[in-house]
């Protein structure tokens, strides 16, 4: 059964180890410790996916074909470009931090795998369910600004710290705007629970009530991601790359790989607040749950994307004053006519 | 009062936005810039003492080298420079073929010069979508010289040769295209809301300002000076061609950047009257001139309108086979006389917007 | 192709200091050099320095320096010469007049040896700091190249 597939290898190793005679909590830990391997190699294997469908996309955007040498229609392009990448050198610059210089290629994928953990991928597909899972993935996905910081730091490059400078305001400036933004689900949820917000969202997705918060959140996390128009961090015409101007080989890589990651992390999380998560659309139940997870999520993807092969890139000012004069104004009136509207269909007792 | 130290950021020689070798050293407050210092001259490599011991013939190739973005114009403006000091006829179809390939190296280079400054400002298929048109005329200039860039293809007297069989039917094809393309960069690139944002009123110029500093081409026409010299003193048979001037209103960014646009238009334009007016036009597309050329002994300037502004060429001669002394007035060079002054109070993404929008190619600046 | 030449005849009169060769160009001496130009400007639009350069004359031991002027309202254009002498080659410069010298002056003090006075940032501009010579003088001797 297609819809059980993965729930049910889950109860198999459970009822395998259980087979065994050890403890139910170490039983319990391995299949917890299984799960999060399998979400592991999956992102890593989904991000070098990414890459390829990025650059197929921009090739067609562009009138080109794009990568079709490497493997059946070019799909382990990105697979050999790594390949290359790790066997590359990883120069260190004289007068860098090394400690800290190394550290935050290798610390920047941690947030971003911590995040997975809860996101339900499918009905009753989240490794872990926690009761505050919105705040939880909020809170730790805000940690990489941190080391991107750390990266552009350490490496003692003027562009780089452009660059870092630039993260801080950016990420700090959008955070705002996206939690505000979620805040606007949560209250009608009533929850901080990811299975608790898809569960009301059975009948009418959010983005149906609350269009304005989707809005303001999809543009607050496309900045968050740093991705164009709001690539200001690795604006390559202004400041090379900013952050990650020093680094070379997989310690670049790491970086790059983690962009695509936490593209992952935001359509994810835009699909299970706006999108009904798991939900199918129109009553269509026999396809299984995770497939529209993902169908979703990849159609997230798919806009980011073409908004980054389509836009030119914003200045920094402009990147501020959007942020705090536009998306903060307007995510507090959301969240204030919301309230009031909420407060109305109590009176009326819907 | 909150204490902020200023400090310098080398922005180039490798950079990917300076276009070439171009360094530039900003002095910066934060994001903003207090003061630029503009150094070139990585490119140098001495053309005109190179020229001085070439014969005059021998020169044309180096003047490609220069702006090898639309190297037929740099070639018209020595050739013309030659014809006028030892005064020589050019027989009209070699007019007319001047005309044509001058005019589709002038679309080459302002098609790479829309690409490129939609990518500086971080528009990437902009750019690819102009590289898809200026391939096609790179081929048709292939395809009438022998050479993509570097085309060398007039002669004192003339042009090298006729056109291909065929050659003009393929240019007027290109030009019957020309104006559907031009809508599609109007549309992704002119008409973007960021691009606007990111372009307009930043790094104005005053027409006065623009005049003093002897800025040509199109900066000098986004400030409302209406300023071409095909128009003004027609070199050449420009007169015979019915086109327009685009002018800017504020001098900004996005006038220098829409002025280009607008000339292309108008290039297509002067292209189609060309061919329609040759194919009444036959005979040799070289004047009968001696092998070897020893200009009487006196001096000349003569300048022609480039893509990237007013090129001049002062050839002195001695009354020997080589030239005694020849100098270019290149606009690129002399566009960058006042970006020290542009760039102040503002930001590092306008100085990509700000360089970008002057145009400048560094095989000129540095000669 | 006919050249629109600035009113020679009305400026040789006017100044009686220059002279008028047969291309219609004009000689002034260095020393009247600034006020006659001022004056070009001022009373004959002629408000575009188009073009600024130098030719080494070693046989006359003269630099001579160009300036090639137009009007960008009346459409004409005039060309202007001034000798200066080798040994001491030092010009005023036109930078208060026309802002468009500004590089040209640089580029001709960098490649000529010309020093101009009252130039603001008068230094090299295409050779290295520094380099020795001026390359474009005759009498600049350079290894390699084709002679």
């Amino acid at each position: 059964m297609l819809e059980n597939l993965f729930v049910g290898i889950a109860d198999w190793l459970r009822s395998l180890l259980g087979g065994l005679g050890t403890p139910v909590e170490i039983n319990e830990a391995i299949v917890m410790l299984v799960k999060l391997v399998a979400i592991l190699v999956f992102i890593l294997i989904n991000a070098l996916w990414l890459v390829y469908m990025e650059r197929k996309v921009a090739a067609y955007m562009q009138a080109r074909i794009g990568p079709n040498r490497v493997g059946p229609k070019g799909l382990l392009q990105t697979t050999a470009d790594i390949g290359k990448l790790i066997s590359k050198e990883i120069v260190i610059p004289g007068k860098a931090d090394k400690v800290v210089f190394l550290l935050a290629p290798v610390l920047i994928f941690v947030p971003t795998l911590m995040v997975f953990a809860v996101i339900p991928f499918g009905k009753n597909m989240a490794a872990i369910d926690m009761n505050i899972g919105v705040f939880y993935l909020l809170a730790i996905a805000s940690l990489s600004t941190l080391f991107f910081w750390m990266g552009g730091w350490a490496s003692n490059s003027k562009y780089s710290l452009i660059g870092s400078m630039r993260v801080v305001a950016q990420m700090v400036s959008y955070e705002l705007p996206l939690v505000l933004g979620l805040l606007g689900v949560i209250m009608i949820a009533g929850s901080l629970k990811m299975s608790d917000i898809i569960a009301a969202q059975e009948h009418t997705w959010f983005i149906f009530t609350q269009p304005i918060a989707f809005l303001i959140y999809f543009t607050a996390a496309v900045a968050e991601t740093n991705r164009c128009p709001f690539d200001l961090v690795e604006g390559e015409s202004e400041i090379i790359a900013g952050p990650y101007t020093e680094y070379g080989g997989m310690a670049f890589a790491m970086f790059f790989l983690a962009e695509y990651a936490n593209i992952m992390v935001i359509c994810a999380m835009a699909t299970i607040m706006f999108l009904g998560g798991w939900h199918a659309p129109f009553g269509l139940d026999f396809i299984p749950s995770w497939v529209w997870f993902f169908l979703k999520m990849y159609a997230l993807i798919f806009v980011v994307m073409q908004l980054r092969w389509t836009y030119p890139r914003i200045r920094v000012d402009q990147l501020m004053g959007f942020s705090w004069k536009v998306l903060v104004p307007l995510a507090l009136a959301n969240i204030f006519i919301t309230g009031i509207g909420m407060k109305i269909y109590q009176a009326i007792g819907w | 009062m909150l204490r902020t130290q200023e400090y310098f950021l080398n922005f180039g020689p490798q950079h990917p936005s300076t276009h070439g070798v171009f360094q530039i050293i900003l002095t910066l407050d934060g994001e903003r810039i207090v003061k630029a210092e503009p150094v070139c001259g990585y490119l140098h490599r001495g053309i005109e003492k190179l020229a001085e011991s070439r014969t005059y013939t021998q020169v044309i190739p180096y003047t490609d080298r220069m702006d090898y973005l639309a190297a037929m114009l740099q070639n018209l403006g020595y050739v013309q420079a030659v014809e006028k000091l030892m005064g020589i006829e050019v027989p009209e179809r070699a007019e007319y073929l001047r005309i044509i390939s001058g005019e589709l190296s002038r679309l080459a280079s302002h098609l790479l010069a829309t690409g490129v400054y939609a990518l500086d400002i971080g528009g990437f298929t902009g750019f690819l979508l102009c590289f898809r048109e200026r391939e096609r005329v790179m081929d048709l200039l292939e395809e009438l010289t022998g050479s993509r860039m570097t085309l060398s293809y007039a002669r004192i007297g003339g042009v090298a040769d006729d056109a291909p069989e065929g050659w003009l039917d393929k240019v007027k094809k290109l030009m019957d295209d020309m104006p559907g393309y031009i809508d599609e960069y109007n549309g992704l690139i002119t008409g973007n809301e960021i691009f606007q944002a990111r372009t307009k009123f930043v790094g104005q110029l005053t027409p006065e300002t623009a005049i003093n500093y002897s800025l040509s081409g199109p900066v000098l026409r986004a400030s409302g000076v209406n300023y071409d010299l095909r128009k003004v003193r027609p070199y050449g048979i420009y007169d015979r061609f019915d086109f327009e001037v685009p002018l800017g209103e504020n001098g900004d960014c996005f006038d220098r950047f829409y002025c280009r646009v607008r000339e292309m238009q108008q290039s297509v334009r002067i292209i189609q009257q060309a061919i329609e007016q040759i194919k009444e036009v036959d005979g040799p597309v070289i004047a009968k001139v001696p092998k070897v050329l020893k200009p009487p002994k006196s001096d000349v300037y003569h300048e022609i309108e480039s893509a990237k502004g007013i090129i001049g060429y002062y050839v002195v001669s001695d009354g020997s086979n080589k030239p005694y002394r020849v100098h270019v007035r290149r606009p690129s060079f002399i566009n960058l006389g006042y970006l020290d002054e542009m760039l102040r109070g503002y930001l590092i993404a306008d100085v990509v917007a700000i360089l970008g929008s002057i145009d400048i190619v560094l095989g000129e600046v540095d000669c | 192709m006919k050249e629109k030449i600035a009113p020679v005849e009305e400026i040789k009169q006017k100044f009686g200091y220059i002279e008028v060769d047969e291309q219609k160009a004009v000689n002034v001496p260095a020393g009247k050099l600034l006020e006659f130009m001022q004056a070009l400007k001022d009373e004959y639009e002629l408000d575009f320095l188009t073009n600024l350069t130098a030719v080494d004359y070693p046989e006359e031991n003269k630099f001579e320096v160009v300036y090639n002027l137009t009007s960008t309202t009346k459409a004409y254009g005039l060309m202007v010469r001034t000798g200066v002498d080798r040994e001491n080659p030092v010009l005023p410069s036109v930078f208060p007049i026309w802002g468009g010298a500004n590089w040209q002056e640089r580029e001709v003090y960098d490649l000529m040896g010309i020093v101009f006075t009252g130039h603001p940032n008068l230094k090299r501009i295409l050779l290295d700091d520094k380099f020795e010579g001026h390359p474009l003088r005759k009498d600049f001797q350079w290894e390699g190249g084709r002679e």
